[in-house]
């Protein structure tokens, strides 16, 4: 398995809000709201940290789930996050200035 | 009230929406009567106005207005489109015009369209939302069509100045938000009165079987607030900032839930 790693894209304006995160895409005003493990990779997702890592450090602890298939549920996950235009997924790390449209 | 008429034979008038003149100017006589009617009591001829358009009318013909509206800005101009007009407008030079037919339809939606762009940069927002003033504090109500904006701005009271019963304007002020009258207007065909408030509340509409409010949960009137709000241009800039607001709004003026029975009474809840 490829290593990924996964970053917000600042294009979007998001906000979180009784522990609902909620993101507007710049590009057609779409509005989604993210789910638990959904808001876990938005929130970690600062394209340095593998995403392997994240899901280690963070959602397998969250979730009792196995590693393997949590990894493969999370690259699915952030790939579909990436064609809505609220992630950018890579096999390299991702510079990019985290404050992008997002506050709390 | 008259219109002035300038140096070069232009007709112009001065349409005063939630305190932003602005300027129209045109050579037909007949299409700047339609425009005094279709905006009295937001018409003020001799103000100065912070935004001007130039309207050139263009022979009848088979416009659509239910075509998709489109809204793009490219090298600090605006670019409005729809079946039934064109315009464009350079906010740096506070100037732009307007095509189309001489209907009042083209122009109450570029008018729209303006004011939702201006009010994106100062936290403001156009709401698809009756709204009304009582005991002097506005109330808004909002929902999409059929949810029952004409029906309650139609069982209102005598002590109840409605503000509009279709497209709600709303200011940033200070801590706050003030909701200001609007000539545009839903079933009710009434213009609203143009006066302004501040805001004490925003409803969300329901039909049900007995009146009553309840509180909603923070993250889902975000949500609502989002779905009702007026806006078309595609500009991530203002998008983002579109979105902020709505936050920054829900966060200070409670946001409830109204189920109402078509009945008057339902208007002794809103105080």
């Amino acid at each position: 398995m490829s290593s990924l790693y996964v970053a917000r894209n600042p294009r979007v304006a998001a906000r979180g809000l009784d522990g609902e995160m909620m993101i507007m895409s710049g590009r057609d005003s779409t509005l989604f709201t993210l789910n638990k493990t959904a808001t876990i990779l938005w929130q970690s997702a600062d394209g340095a940290t593998p995403l392997k890592e994240i899901v280690e450090s963070k959602i397998c602890s969250e979730f009792e789930v196995e590693p393997a298939e949590a990894l493969r549920d999370a690259e699915t996950l952030a790939r579909e996050l990436a064609n809505h235009g609220i992630l950018q997924v890579s096999e390299q790390p991702i510079a990019q200035n985290l404050s992008g449209g997002e506050s709390q | 009230m008259s219109p002035v008429v300038t140096e070069a034979g232009q007709l112009s008038l001065v349409i005063e929406i939630g305190e932003m003149p602005v300027r129209v100017n045109t050579t037909d006589r007949e299409f700047l009567r339609i425009l005094q009617h279709r905006y009295a009591g937001y018409v003020n001829a001799g103000g100065n106005a912070e935004i001007e358009f130039d309207i050139q009318i263009t022979p009848s013909g088979s416009a659509d207005r239910d075509a998709d509206v489109r809204v793009t800005h490219s090298g600090g101009r605006w670019t409005l489109t729809r079946g039934d007009f064109r315009a464009e407008w350079e906010p740096a030079q506070r100037r732009g015009w307007i095509r189309q037919t001489a209907n009042p339809y083209s122009i109450d939606a570029v008018l729209r369209i303006v004011h939702t762009l201006m009010l994106a940069r100062q936290g403001g927002f156009l709401l698809h939302s009756a709204s009304a003033i009582r005991n002097g504090k506005a109330f808004l109500f909002a929902g999409v069509s059929e949810a029952g904006k004409t029906t309650i701005s139609r069982l209102a009271p005598p002590d109840v100045t409605l503000l509009t019963d279709e497209i709600s304007y709303v200011r940033r002020r200070g801590d706050g938000y003030v909701a200001f009258g609007t000539p545009f207007t839903g079933e009710l065909a009434k213009l609203g009165e143009n006066v302004s408030a501040p805001v004490a509340a925003l409803h969300l509409l329901a039909k049900g079987s007995e009146n009553r409010i309840e509180p909603v949960p923070a993250a889902e009137a975000a949500r609502s607030l989002l779905a009702n709000l007026l806006f078309f241009a595609e500009d991530e800039e203002l998008v983002q900032a579109t979105f902020h607001s709505a936050f920054e709004f829900v966060s200070r003026v409670p946001v409830s839930r109204l189920t109402f029975v078509p009945d008057p009474r339902v208007w002794e809840l809103i105080r």
